[in-house]
């Protein structure tokens, strides 16, 4: 695959400077990212339709709000790399100031404060930092000779380190830890050099016993029950035990969409959310799970193929970041409920029910489109 | 960071190649192992680990469920229903899913038409466990209003519930079955095996809160159990348990038994106990209405035997319908026991000893035949042997032993004392006299092929007895309570002290009367027992012999038995 890449990307990419260049480029979008993303989010409205109950409000509730999602990646698109890095100081502190004001007088929802309540709208800051975070930490870098210095690294501790504690207090483990996937990204990408890494992964590795003793008691349960789901099999083993049974016993072939006894008997929690891959694999088995691995794999590909083509750094570090952050999504949600991962609240991009991330997902697919289609006109 | 170093670093960039493209491909790989870590683990779910987890799914959902049986009908001959199953709702919960909210409570004792408060007793009685019945055995239309107020922990079950539709007409031949459908009293208990259906099984699909999803497939059909005819007609039954409750009324008796029989195939036509209970609604049912006395409980029958002791006499080559016996002077005594008649009646034929009912004429004859002979008889003729009905607690009566049997016994037994019967097996006795001297035995379901009898007497003899026995139901006779208009029936009263802890009672009677209608083709046998009359009258000609009439008049007319005889001749 990494050798298609190699080879193929250079010589569309002078094919469309030649000739092709016209439309798509001049409209700032990509044909096959777009397409990907069509192809998942439909595949992701049948199995919704099915693990919702055959729910058409669900499905069309959905429908809207990915389509709403679209088209702001398709606005976002628009703008060019410079306007964005113009304005991420702007979404940052923005961002850093909702996480503070959620930390003074937010919502309590399902034993975790994470909602901000401005008039009707009910917004999550953390959502808007998985996106404002990597672009702050792109457009430092930008401005940085790399690999960075040490004095940078430290710089970044900051960016990165203020918002996730804050995340991380509201607590929302998952998000805190998918943003600061999303701000190593950015330094790895930057050229970090491997012995920093290499420590940094020791260290990490060192902190887990401070980390265990800061953790509240349903995350430590959910890393004991990850572990061994079967110590509690009606509590908070019953998830995975009843997820992993689900795309068990899809088999090759699965059961037939709609006829998954897991899912459409309430045995499966949370199965048109957070688990809703397990209805994939009970009703479409290792076929469906084939396609939409397959599916995510080129979505990622043409992602990183598109950032490797970023002519500066902010937009080169900026769209690998999100690339790879969304790849996290997809592996920790499909690892979760397969259960090679512990439970925390992630969804399955552009697939699970809910818009919040969908639309920061979106976002980050705009981004990336903007990117990769204002190159020539920065080169000009 | 030294300048130097990072000078090296920078150096050791190509200067055409994109900012940190080796990244890029790192990053792929971690991409690549990720995918694959996650493509491994979803191959080992749904193929190496697929037929454990498939059966772990299966295991959450699939059930096997029992499709009730149908109980077998039982019906008269007719083929109408005297016991049948209807479809019924029973009503359980799971208490700890029923809501602790009092007024939800109420809400549900008010659908079951229950009392609230004790209902809320109870579910907090049984509140640490799973199970508790509601109402059991409710109609579909009594269940609905619990079952739409969808109350969580609410379950229903389909249940079959027996409805007896003659009720206490039938109630002890037909018996009842218990609220689990087992057969526990009469026919329902005897023929519980055959009546009860085989229980199928089917496959289905139930969700998480057990509410059934799919069906899937049948693994067993359910077998209805077996239907039985009974051999009554109900239109004799109905008609037979009327009368005998009229006459019953009539003497202020504590009960009685009535027992019709073909006398061509041996079924029982009706069979009427007194006192009764209405298996419909068993909660005030009196014990002794339980009893099916006409084969559950054995009597002394007194003169009733008369007529087959006789039958013994004529058999042998002492005594012809033409022999004289002389019964002066109204007694004699016995070893050391003194029989007596009514009044002296000097000398009689075999026909006078019956038309009198003379114990001394019975007695000289039975002393006078060879000791066994009527004891041989009575055994011929199906007594102190069980009738073979197969009816719970049938009884067997009893003889007294033969071996040195005192001539004291040999000739009470003469005239229907020292002996034990039941009213079905006098009727099936007096068969042998009906049907040309072959007894039939009796059958309480309707015979399909030829009836099982025993030449027993020959056929000459019975018709002698069937003569002498008509003379008995003639105008100014014993028996002429019995007597039918248009027909001409052959029958015999009897009356006998009823025996208790202390001995034979001196005001309490039974009365009896056997009668065979109509005498010149006998086409039914009938048994009439009164049980204590306290009216004053206790002759069985007096008690038993108006319901005898009543019945066998009716029975006549309804089976469509030619009149054989004229109206102006028999009419009173």
């Amino acid at each position: 695959m990494a050798i298609d890449f190699q080879r193929v990307a250079p010589r569309t990419h002078r094919a469309r400077v030649g000739r092709k260049r016209s439309i798509w480029l001049r409209i700032h979008l990509d044909p096959w990212l777009l397409s990907i993303l069509v192809l998942l989010i439909s595949f992701g409205l049948v199995v919704l339709y099915s693990a919702s109950g055959m729910s058409t409000s669900t499905t069309m509730a959905q429908a809207s709000r990915m389509g709403v999602a679209l088209l702001g990646a398709i606005v976002i698109a628009q703008f060019t790399p410079v306007t964005l890095l113009r304005w991420t100081p702007v979404a940052y502190g923005a961002g850093l100031l909702m996480l503070v004001a959620v930390e003074i007088m937010g919502d309590i929802g399902m034993g975790a404060q994470r909602w901000l309540e401005i008039g009707p709208l009910r917004f999550q800051p953390s959502e808007l930092m998985k996106i404002a975070m990597p672009m702050m930490l792109a457009a430092y870098l930008h401005r940085r000779p790399l690999p960075p210095t040490w004095r940078d690294l430290l710089v970044c501790g900051v960016i990165v380190g203020v918002p996730v504690l804050l995340i991380a207090r509201q607590p929302d483990l998952g998000t805190s830890l998918l943003v600061t996937c999303a701000a190593v990204f950015v330094i790895l990408l930057a050229g970090l050099s491997w012995k920093f890494i290499v420590t940094l992964v020791a260290m990490a590795g060192g902190a887990m016993p401070l980390l265990w003793i800061n953790m509240h008691d349903y995350q430590r349960q959910r890393v004991l029950t990850f572990l061994n789901p079967e110590s509690d099999p009606l509590g908070a083993g019953w998830n995975i035990i009843q997820s992993k049974t689900a795309i068990g016993s899809g088999g090759l072939e699965g059961k037939g969409w709609g006829l998954g006894t897991q899912s459409q008997l309430e045995f499966l929690p949370e199965r048109h959310t957070d688990f809703i891959v397990a209805v994939l694999g009970e009703e479409f088995g290792l076929i469906g799970m084939g396609t939409i691995l397959v599916l995510y794999l080129l979505l990622v590909a043409r992602g990183l193929v598109m950032a490797n083509n970023a002519q500066d750094t902010y937009g080169r570090l900026l769209a690998g970041s999100i690339v790879l952050t969304f790849f996290i999504y997809v592996f920790v949600n499909i690892g979760m409920v397969s259960g090679i991962l512990p439970v925390v609240g992630v969804p399955l991009p552009l697939v699970s029910y809910g818009g919040t991330s969908s639309v920061t997902l979106m976002a980050g697919f705009g981004i990336l489109m903007s990117i990769h289609t204002h190159r020539r006109l920065l080169t000009h | 960071m030294s300048a130097s170093r990072r000078a090296a670093t920078a150096r050791s960039r190509r200067p055409d190649a994109p900012l940190g493209a080796g990244r890029y491909w790192f990053m792929l790989l971690v991409i690549l192992v990720a995918l694959s870590a996650l493509v491994g683990r979803v191959v080992y779910l749904q193929v190496i680990d697929r037929s454990f987890l498939q059966n772990q799914g299966d295991a959450r959902t699939l059930r096997v469920e029992t499709i009730g049986a149908h109980r077998g009908m039982i019906s008269d001959r007719n083929g109408d229903p005297l016991a049948i199953s209807t479809p019924v709702i029973t009503l359980w919960a799971n208490p700890q899913e029923l809501p602790k909210d009092p007024i939800q409570q109420t809400l549900l004792a008010k659908a079951l038409k229950v009392d609230p408060g004790q209902l809320a007793d109870r579910i907090s009685r049984y509140s640490d466990h799973e199970f508790m019945y509601l109402r059991r055995q409710l109609t579909p239309a009594a269940a609905k209003p619990a079952l739409d107020l969808q109350m969580p922990g609410v379950y229903s079950r389909d249940e079959y519930k027996r409805y007896y539709p003659a009720g206490e007409v039938a109630a002890q031949l037909v018996g009842v079955t218990n609220v689990d459908d087992k057969g526990q009293e009469g026919l329902e208990l005897a023929y519980n095996r055959y009546l009860t259906g085989q229980p199928g099984k089917r496959r289905v699909l139930k969700d998480r809160k057990g509410h059934l999803v799919r069906d899937l497939h049948l693994i067993d059909e359910a077998k209805p159990g077996g239907d039985l005819t009974l051999s009554i007609d109900l239109r004799l039954q109905y008609m037979a348990y009327r009368e005998l409750a009229a006459g019953i009324r009539k003497n202020d008796a504590d009960g009685g038994s009535l027992v019709m029989l073909d006398a061509r195939t041996g079924e029982v036509l009706a069979m009427a106990n007194l006192p009764s209970y209405n298996p419909n609604n068993r909660s005030d049912v009196d014990v002794r209405g339980l009893r099916n006395q006409a084969i559950t409980d054995a009597i002394e029958p007194g003169s009733v035997m008369k007529p087959l002791a006789m039958s013994a006499a004529l058999a042998s080559d002492k005594f012809t319908p033409e022999s004289i016996i002389d019964t002066s002077p109204g007694w004699m005594v016995v070893d050391g026991y003194t029989i007596r008649d009514f009044r002296n009646y000097g000398k009689l034929s075999p026909a006078g000893i019956l038309l009198h009912s003379s114990n001394i004429g019975m007695s000289h004859i039975a002393l006078e035949l060879p000791k066994d002979a009527i004891w041989n008889r009575y055994r011929e003729l199906g007594l102190g042997q069980s009738p073979g009905t197969g009816f719970p607690g049938e009884n067997s009566g009893s003889l007294p032993s033969p071996t040195n049997l005192p001539r004291s016994a040999q000739a009470a037994m003469a005239y229907g004392y020292g002996v034990a019967v039941t009213p079905l097996q006098l009727a099936s006795a007096y068969t042998a006299i009906a049907n040309d001297g072959k007894r039939l035995s009796p059958s309480l379901l309707k015979l399909n092929g030829d009836p099982e009898s025993e030449q027993v007497i020959s056929a000459t003899v019975a018709h002698e007895l069937l003569a002498m026995m008509e003379k008995i139901v003639q105008p100014n006779a014993g028996g002429h309570l019995a007597m039918v208009p248009g027909y001409q029936i052959a029958g015999k009263t009897g009356t006998v002290r009823k025996v208790t802890s202390t001995g034979y009672q001196e005001t309490e009677y039974r009365g009896l009367f056997a009668g065979i209608a109509p005498a010149s083709n006998p086409r039914i046998v009938t048994v009439v027992m009164i049980d204590n009359p306290k009216k004053g009258d206790y002759y069985g000609g007096l008690v038993a012999a108006p319901v005898f009439s009543r019945v066998v008049g009716s029975a006549l007319r309804l089976l469509d038995v030619p009149p054989d005889a004229p109206q102006e001749e028999t009419a009173p």
